[in-house]
Parts: C-alpha cells; sequence; structure tokens
C-alpha cells in the first residue's frame, strides 16, 4: 500500500475547514513553553477552577456521597457529610434508575428536569414543560446538536455575532452549513443593531444562503454585553418575521457585573410579548454548570430547553439524543444541584450563600480591575465587562509592527499574543479567533486568574505592551477602528 | 414522560409501515439518493423569495419542521431505545397509575446493556476513589480513614496529582488529563505485551463520541463506506447515516456461532467498489453486540492482514473485553495481534475503542471511555485533537474511572481481595445467566439461539409460522417487531427487534440482555416460555 488508508488528503474536508482558536495556536505554544518550565498563566478558556477559584462545597459533598451510596449505610457518615448533604443524596439516587452508574433516560433524568423547569418557572414566572428540557455533557453538545438538526448543506446559514465563540464556528463548518456574520458594535459597548442584522441576512439571501437560525450570546461572549429587554424584543421579532430559530446561549447568566442591564431571558421576554409572537418564535435556550459562581467546568454538565418546536421535529432531536444513549449522571446532578441550591433555613445554606457571593464579587472586582488596567495603556481601549467572564480589549497595533506580523506570517493579533505569551507566559486568545472587523486588533483574556495576582498580570501586561510599542511605534499612527 | 410518551407513541405508530420497512432494509446499502433530497428540501426555502412576512412558526415553512430538519437526522435510526422501549414506558406508566391492569407486575428491560439499572452493584474500590475526588477536602479529616479504604485514599491523592491544581472541575487537556491517560497506556501494555503511548489516547464522554468523531473524519460524502458486521450494534449504523455516509454490509454466518469470513468481507468491499463507493474502514466489535461471539485470533490476523492489504482502516469495537464466559476464548486486543504480526504505525490504521458502561463495572452512567488511534500520520492527528477540542474534554469523574478501569488493585493491595470477589461474582454471574437464558431460548419451538460466549446479549433467532407472518404484515409490523411487542405487552420483558440491528433478509430475530438480577431469571424464563408456547398455538399452521 502506498498511501495511508486515513491520509491528510482524503479527510472530511469540513474537518479541516473548522478551526477553534481556543484551544488553537496560542495554547499549544504556551503548552509547550509550560512544558520547558516556563510559568504560564492560562487565560485562553473560562476555566475558573483551573485558575484556582475553590468548587462549591455542597455540591461536592451530595455527588460524592451519591458516588458511595454504601457511606450513607456507615453510622460515621454524620461526621463528614451534612444532614442536608445526606438528604440531597438520598434524593437524587431516589431519582436515578439505579444510580450514578446506570445511562438515565435519553433527555436526563426526569426529577432533574423538572428541577430545571421550575428553576426556569421561577426566574421567569412562566411555567416550563420539563418534557422539553433536555440535559446534555455540557451546553457545547446541545448547540453541536442543535445545529445539527437544522443544517442540511453549504446553503444553510446561520447567523452568528461577531466577535463570538468559535463553538459556533466550529460546529457550523464541521456540519457543512454557512456562517452569517452580524456585527456587534464597539463603540456602543458591544450593542446589537437590529439594522446590522438585516443588512447581515439580506446579503446572505442575496448569494443564496437560506437563513434558518439565529444565535445570541448573552451576557456576550467574548464581549461580555448584555442585551437589553428592547434589543431582545427586536431581534424576536426579527426572527419570526424571518422565520428563524432563535439559539439562545445563556450560559453567563449569573455572571452579570453591572445594575444597568440584568440578565432577562430570551424566553421571558418572547413570553412577556404575549401571542402571537410568543407562540410563533421557535427558541432554544442553553445553560450550563460550567459558568456562573459554579465553575464546574470538568463535569461536563448543560442543558437546552426548546420553545415553540413542533412534536415531531421534538421525536428527531430525542432520536439523536437516544444514540448517545443518555448524559453523565453526575453532571446531571450538578445541574440538579445548581438550579435547586440550599436555600435559606438549610444546614449548608450560610457557607453556600458566602462562597457563591465571595465568587462574584471577586469577578466583578477583578472585571473592573482587568478594564481599568487596560484602558490605561494609551493604544488599548477596553469596554467594561458587564458580564460573562472575559475582557477582549481592542489593540491598536502601529504599521511596524503589522509588517513584522505580515513577514512573520502571522495575522496582527496572533503575533501580539505570541510576543505577549513569550514575555510575560500570560496565555491569551487572540482577536482573530472570535472575529472582528477587518483591520482592527483584540485580544481575549479571562477575568479569572486569582485576584491577589491580578495587579502583577496587570504590570507584566504593561510593561509588555510598553515595550513593544516601543520596539513598534513610530507615531505615524496605529490601526483604527 | 406521559405526555410525550404518549404522543410518541402515537407518531411512531402513524409512521410503523414507513419505518418497519426502512429497518428491516438496514442490511441494504443506504441508496445514494439523499443528496437529491437537499434539493427537494429547498422548496421551502420559497420564503427567501417572498417579502419577509409575519411567518407563524408552526406550519409547514416553520424553521424547524421536518420538511427542512436535515434529512440525515432523519434518515438515522436507533432501535435500542425506539419504538418498543416508548410502549414499554407507556405501560409501565399505566402499571403505576393503574395496578393489575396488566398481565405481569413490571416491566422487564432486557433491552439495553445497562447493568446498573437492573440491580448490578459498581465495584467499591472505583466508587471510594471517584468519591474522594470529588470532593478532596475531605482527604485531610481524620473521619476519612474511618470510612474509606488506605489504597482507595492513596489512589486518590495519586489521581488529584495528576491533575493541574487537583481541580477536578476544570476542563482538562482536550485529550483527557496527561496522568491519567499514562495509566491507561500502562493499562494497555500490561495487557497486550506491547507498548502504548498516551498522546494515542482520547478520553471520551463514552466510546460512543470517540466512534462519531471517527466517522465525521472519514466521512466527505456518501460515496465514502464504512464495512459494518450484519447484525451490528446500531450506534455504527447511526452514526454513518448522521454523518452522510454509506454502510458497507458485511454478514456474520449466524450458523458458525456467527463467524466472521474474511472471503464475504472481501466479497462485499469488492462489490460496494464496483458501485463507486470508497470504503475507508472495517467495524468489528469484539466480542460481538448483538452476536456475542468472540474471535479466535487466527480470525483476527486475518482480519488485519485484509484491512493492510486494502487500505482500511479497523475500527475495533472492544468494549466488551472483559466479558468473556467460555474457557476455550480468551480477548486479543486488535493492537496486540497487529504487534505480533509484526506490523507498526506504517503498516496499519488502526482505533480501538474501550468504555467503562460494560465489563464487570457496568458503570454506563458515568460517560466514560477512550480511542486509541494508531497508525496515523501527524497531520490527521492533529485534526482529531482539533475535533476534540471543540468540545474542550469529556468529563472528569469518567476520565478517572477509564484510568481505574484500566489499572484496578492488584494482589497485596488492601483492596484487592474484595475488589476480586466482586469482579468474579458479577463475571461468574454473568455467565451463568448467559447460559441459562440460551438454555431457555434453545429450548422453545422454532428457536435457535447462539452461545454468548461474551458481550451481554442473547440474539435467538425465531422461526415465525406464516399465519404470525401475515398477521404482522396485517399490523404493518416486520415479524420480528410484531412478535417483540406481543411479548412485552403479555409479559412485560422488553427486547429490541433483530431487524434493529440487521439480520440476513427473511431471517427474524430479537436481542435480550442477560442483565437482569439472577434470581428474577427463572421468573422470566417461565414468562417467556409460556408466552411463546401461546403465540406458536395461535399462530401454528
Amino acid at each position: 500500500m502506498s498511501s495511508r488508508a486515513l491520509d491528510y488528503e482524503s479527510l472530511n474536508e469540513n474537518v479541516k475547514k473548522a478551526q477553534y482558536a481556543v484551544r488553537g495556536e496560542l495554547y499549544l505554544r504556551a503548552s509547550e513553553l509550560q512544558k520547558e518550565g516556563k510559568k504560564i498563566i492560562f487565560t485562553n478558556v473560562g476555566n475558573p477552577h483551573a485558575l484556582g477559584q475553590k468548587p462549591l462545597t455542597f455540591p461536592r459533598q451530595v455527588v460524592a456521597l451519591c458516588q458511595a451510596p454504601f457511606l450513607l449505610d456507615d453510622p460515621n457518615v454524620g461526621f463528614l457529610f451534612p444532614a442536608d448533604v445526606i438528604a440531597r443524596a438520598k434524593h437524587y439516587l431516589s431519582l436515578t434508575s439505579g444510580g450514578l452508574g446506570a445511562y438515565s433516560d435519553s433527555r436526563g433524568i426526569p426529577g432533574v428536569r423538572k428541577e430545571v423547569a421550575e428553576f426556569i418557572e421561577r426566574r421567569d414566572g412562566y411555567p416550563s414543560d420539563p418534557e422539553l428540557i433536555y440535559l446534555t455533557d455540557g451546553a457545547s453538545k446541545g448547540v453541536m446538536q442543535i445545529l445539527n438538526t437544522i443544517i442540511r448543506g453549504s446553503s444553510d446559514g446561520i447567523l452568528v455575532p461577531v466577535p463570538q465563540y468559535p463553538l459556533y464556528s466550529a460546529a457550523i463548518t464541521l456540519n457543512g452549513g454557512t456562517l452569517v456574520p452580524y456585527y456587534l458594535e464597539e463603540s456602543a459597548n458591544w450593542g446589537l443593531d437590529v439594522n446590522n442584522l438585516r443588512d447581515a441576512n439580506r446579503e446572505a439571501r442575496s448569494k443564496g444562503i437560506t437563513v434558518r437560525a439565529m444565535v445570541i450570546i448573552n451576557p456576550g461572549n467574548p464581549t461580555g454585553q448584555c442585551l437589553s429587554v428592547t434589543n431582545l424584543k427586536e431581534l424576536i421579532l426579527f426572527c419570526v418575521q424571518q422565520n428563524l430559530v432563535l439559539m439562545a446561549d445563556e450560559v453567563y447568566q449569573q455572571n452579570i457585573y453591572q445594575n444597568e442591564r440584568p440578565f432577562v431571558s430570551a424566553r421571558k421576554v418572547l413570553l412577556d410579548m404575549g401571542p402571537p409572537i410568543s407562540k410563533a418564535l421557535q427558541l432554544v435556550s442553553f445553560h450550563t454548570v460550567s459558568k456562573g459562581y459554579w465553575g464546574e467546568c470538568g463535569q461536563r454538565g448543560g442543558y437546552f430547553e426548546m420553545i415553540n418546536i413542533p412534536p415531531e421535529s421534538v421525536d428527531e432531536i430525542y432520536k439523536v439524543s437516544s444514540v448517545s444513549l443518555s448524559p453523565n449522571v453526575p453532571g446531571q446532578i450538578f445541574m440538579g444541584l445548581m438550579v435547586n441550591p440550599p436555600k435559606p433555613g438549610d444546614i449548608s445554606y450560610l457557607k453556600f450563600k458566602q462562597e457563591s457571593e465571595g465568587v462574584l464579587e471577586s469577578l466583578k472586582r477583578r472585571a473592573r480591575i482587568m478594564t481599568d488596567g487596560f484602558n490605561s495603556c494609551r493604544n488599548i481601549v477596553c469596554n467594561f465587562t458587564e458580564g460573562a467572564m472575559y475582557s477582549f480589549p481592542q489593540i491598536r497595533l502601529p504599521p511596524k509592527a503589522i509588517e513584522a506580523a505580515n513577514k512573520a506570517g502571522k495575522h496582527p493579533d496572533v503575533f501580539y499574543c505570541l510576543k505577549l505569551l513569550e514575555a510575560t507566559g500570560i496565555s491569551t486568545v487572540p482577536g482573530s479567533g472570535f472575529g472582528q472587523k477587518e483591520g482592527v486588533f483584540h485580544l481575549r483574556t479571562t477575568i479569572l486568574p486569582a485576584e491577589e495576582e491580578m495587579p502583577a498580570i496587570m504590570e507584566s501586561f504593561k510593561k509588555f505592551n510598553d515595550e513593544f510599542m516601543e520596539q513598534y511605534d513610530d507615531h505615524r499612527g496605529y490601526s483604527r477602528l | 414522560m406521559r405526555r410525550f410518551v404518549a404522543e410518541r407513541t402515537k407518531y411512531l405508530l402513524k409512521r410503523a409501515v414507513s419505518s418497519s420497512s426502512r429497518s428491516s432494509l438496514l442490511p441494504q446499502f443506504t441508496s445514494c439518493s439523499s443528496s437529491s433530497l437537499y434539493s427537494l428540501y429547498s422548496s421551502s426555502s420559497s420564503s427567501v423569495l417572498d417579502p419577509p412576512s409575519m411567518g407563524f412558526g408552526l406550519g409547514k415553512s416553520a424553521p424547524v419542521s421536518l420538511e427542512n430538519i436535515n434529512p440525515k437526522v432523519l434518515k438515522c435510526e436507533y432501535a435500542v431505545r425506539g419504538e418498543i422501549v416508548a410502549i414499554a414506558q407507556r405501560l409501565q406508566q399505566q402499571l403505576t397509575e393503574n395496578p393489575g391492569s396488566l398481565p405481569f407486575d413490571e416491566i422487564l428491560y432486557c433491552n439495553i446493556g445497562n447493568p446498573q439499572s437492573l440491580g448490578q452493584q459498581p465495584i467499591t474500590f472505583f466508587r471510594e476513589v471517584l468519591a474522594l475526588t470529588d470532593h478532596p477536602t475531605i482527604l485531610d479529616s481524620s473521619e476519612t480513614q474511618g470510612l474509606f479504604s488506605a489504597d482507595a485514599i492513596e489512589r486518590a491523592w495519586k489521581i488529584l496529582d495528576q491533575i493541574p491544581g487537583k481541580a477536578t472541575g476544570a476542563y482538562s487537556h482536550s485529550q483527557g488529563v496527561k496522568g491519567l491517560r499514562d495509566t491507561i497506556a500502562a493499562g494497555i501494555e500490561a495487557r497486550d505485551g506491547f507498548p502504548a503511548d498516551p498522546n494515542d489516547i482520547f478520553l471520551t464522554d463514552g466510546a460512543s463520541p470517540g466512534v462519531h468523531m471517527m466517522m465525521q473524519l472519514l466521512i466527505r460524502s456518501e460515496q465514502d463506506g464504512i464495512l459494518c458486521p450484519i447484525p451490528q450494534y446500531p450506534l455504527y449504523s447511526a452514526s454513518i447515516a448522521l454523518h452522510g455516509g454509506t454502510l458497507v454490509p458485511y454478514y456474520l454466518d449466524e450458523a458458525t456461532g456467527w463467524g466472521l469470513e474474511v472471503s464475504e468481507v472481501k466479497r462485499q468491499l469488492e462489490e460496494a467498489r464496483s458501485k463507486g463507493i470508497i470504503v475507508r474502514a472495517l467495524v468489528v466489535i469484539n466480542p460481538g453486540n448483538p452476536t456475542g461471539q468472540v474471535l479466535g485470533e487466527e480470525n483476527q490476523k486475518q482480519i488485519v492482514e485484509f484491512c493492510k492489504n486494502e487500505g482500511l482502516v479497523l475500527l475495533a469495537d472492544e468494549v466488551y473485553q472483559e466479558n468473556i464466559y467460555v474457557p476455550e476464548k480468551q480477548f486479543h486486543s486488535f493492537k496486540k495481534v497487529s504487534r505480533s504480526m509484526g506490523y507498526g504505525e506504517k503498516d496499519i490504521a488502526l482505533v480501538s475503542f474501550q468504555s467503562v458502561s460494560k465489563g464487570y463495572y457496568g458503570e454506563c452512567g458515568k460517560r466514560g471511555g477512550y480511542m486509541e488511534v494508531t497508525g496515523f500520520g501527524a497531520e490527521v492527528r492533529e485534526q482529531i485533537y482539533k475535533v476534540a477540542s471543540v468540545n474542550l474534554c469529556s468529563n472528569i469523574s469518567g476520565q478517572i474511572l477509564a484510568s481505574l478501569v484500566m489499572s484496578p488493585p492488584k494482589v497485596g493491595d488492601e483492596s484487592y481481595e474484595s475488589y476480586s470477589a466482586e469482579k468474579d461474582g458479577i463475571l461468574s454471574s454473568l455467565a451463568r445467566r448467559a447460559k441459562t437464558l440460551e438454555d431457555a431460548l434453545n429450548s422453545l419451538e422454532g428457536v435457535t439461539c447462539n452461545k454468548a460466549e461474551g458481550a451481554m446479549y442473547l440474539f435467538p433467532r425465531i422461526r415465525l409460522p406464516e399465519k404470525a407472518i401475515k398477521a404482522a404484515e396485517a399490523a404493518k409490523k416486520a415479524p420480528d417487531a410484531f412478535y417483540a411487542l406481543r411479548l412485552l405487552e403479555e409479559t412485560g420483558i422488553v427486547v429490541v427487534p433483530g431487524s434493529g440491528f440487521g439480520q440476513v433478509p427473511g431471517t427474524w430475530h430479537f436481542r435480550c440482555t442477560i442483565l437482569p438480577q439472577e434470581d428474577k431469571i427463572p421468573a422470566i424464563v417461565e414468562r417467556l416460555m409460556e408466552f411463546h408456547k401461546k403465540f406458536m398455538d395461535e399462530y401454528r399452521d
């Protein structure tokens, strides 16, 4: 055999085309440097526990007991686990069909889905149907599944915000579809202008693309902006007019750092609008245990909720879920605990509240430290992180730097980020990984490094940036917005 | 559950004509018409040309409706949790609401390899380690020494040291925690006697996502074919359909204990090629599902040679490697066989799948598994890594469990004896249940059942009288689905009709697991025999 059974040339083209910068070039380079002994600060991915955030105590206690139910028979178990933890472990075990080791219903444990529905009802003021809530191994799997259901081929387009979290671009490419970008307005705090949506949609149609769905990420990733109710109403109407499914990625709904725009779910706004709109829009909403103040990325717990999807389509979605049998049961229990946390009066409540608030308050402070730190650099403009976990500063690069980047065969923001990494160990993701306007450069960093390390990190960054500008700036002017 | 199941059942019964005829066609090539289906569906894009109007979601032009859903999703089938299970769940609901309303007290799910849902206990040592790694705070407490075995505590520490920051809640490396992959590689080497590279290992949420990844990589269009055994575990047919490829069936020989004849595989390969199909890979499930046969080493060598010569990727589903019930057979991994033939990275592209769901550990709900990918060039491996990275990583608890399964307690460890007793207890019980059920099935009129040498299933062949076949046709069902439904309605036993797995056209089977607890087996056998006699009495010619 002269050629290998599976060589690069004969791979699925969609796989070759797909990109996922979050664990791409910068991350790989950072890992190499780490192996060589360099201290790396990984700010490339929203992975709180990797940067020292501690897991909440209560859920870990409950899941540990569920893992080892024989402990419940030991008279000494009360020394290690408070009574409400023991009760909760028994509750979840009773909801399973054989403990953590049995495949559950392919949609997830019915009792947990009921808890999710109750959470959604409390949050939005409208009842939610557990039958239309599917638990998944992380929200990403749910996103992939819905996109796979919608996309038939390359003439199907999905409207995606730019900048976007590159799961969307990767998943659309893997499924053979077309990404239709709509730009967020950096100068308006990454606001969504419905005219941009209309333009993007019209342009896609003129190219023969059938736009099938629209993605919103609220709060935004990497941009952090929270959508206003007005914005949500406009885009809901737009989706109904254009016959689009609305995919609402709301995984950061618990990460809000200002009071002007609290989180309001797309579902609530839709239902507030009443019939006929509330019955017309097809909506899928996504949530996870990976973000918020839980940060339990490694558990792979998530769900999607479907609104106004016809029963036959739900059946098809169920069918595909059944091929994977079931989402992981511990992750499902984390989800149950997240939507149904300790309440006032519970033994574990005070500690839980203290731990949760501690994380959120600290995130808020870190969001501020980072934004201010970036804005104090003369060539950097950074919108405030209203929500989510990231900072997405715009780096204005002098022409000499851009030339150097081109010479090195690298996109200018990649060039900048690689130099930043090598000088300081700070591992970011270049803005090109998320999409941005032509000639404008950003990087994405998380606000997750430990609070006590933040000042030093920002100092280190500023020092690098000053030196970089010293090297490449000849005062001819910067790359402009 | 009720509303969904009731509606789904109604809908499924409406679809029964198309689905039953479609599923019995499973062994056939999926026809090449799906690409032309795209142009059919673009008629719904008429809304693109219309001026924007208040197209109210529900109805023909709704954004996600059957008319415009991805046709590959429509084509994909998965019988293990299909129609008959939906009906069983409805009956179970009925039993809860109205006890005594059915001729049985409980539904016995024999449709799915889900041991712990039927009372099998997890391995204590594994769960101790998982509890400790889930809640490492207690490792510092003195009470912990009293509640957990010392080697579990030690193993938990060792694992936590392999995880950066001991943070089990953090996304890991997209291939899985390096230290855990080291452990798995060492386990593979201990099992096979040939080295394994941790960089070849990709930890996944169960083995199934690994299979999907490989199908995604291999299938470019319907012209790409994947050779699959018939009968097969329908993850393969479903995954191939979802990725838009073509399933190229090769029949296992029921007369020779579900033997795999390389000449048959070659015949099917050549026929596919003559139709313009580019055959990319060969799936082998060893031990087999649903068929339970364990391949002999000579057979495996022929398969390896065949793949090497024909330039096929060998996809070796080895999730039942620890479920062998006959002393005359042993598990040999395809990696071991290839290496023992002197074939290395340059000679054969091989992907081996393993899972924590089966064996004696049966930890289905954990979604732990891995694929070991060997014989691919660096640029291909980069692509596999890239696809894995989009999902960031598999669940950490499952990763830890995979490492435990591949390196369980050893002689001399504190937990070894109790671990060993638990393991042997489960495996010997499975062997007994396999034999009891096999004998019972073979005693039924018109039924023959090959031995379950391994795995967790029996796949008896039922020969139905002409009258029964006609009754099935009248009910618009495949004969084995008709039989399985009657079995369910009269005994509460849930099996999966053979058409869900593929079978030689004109033959009928069903798959039944060997998993109900041992004390339930006599009752199952009794009910089964009683039902079968009644059925045959009713339909005998």
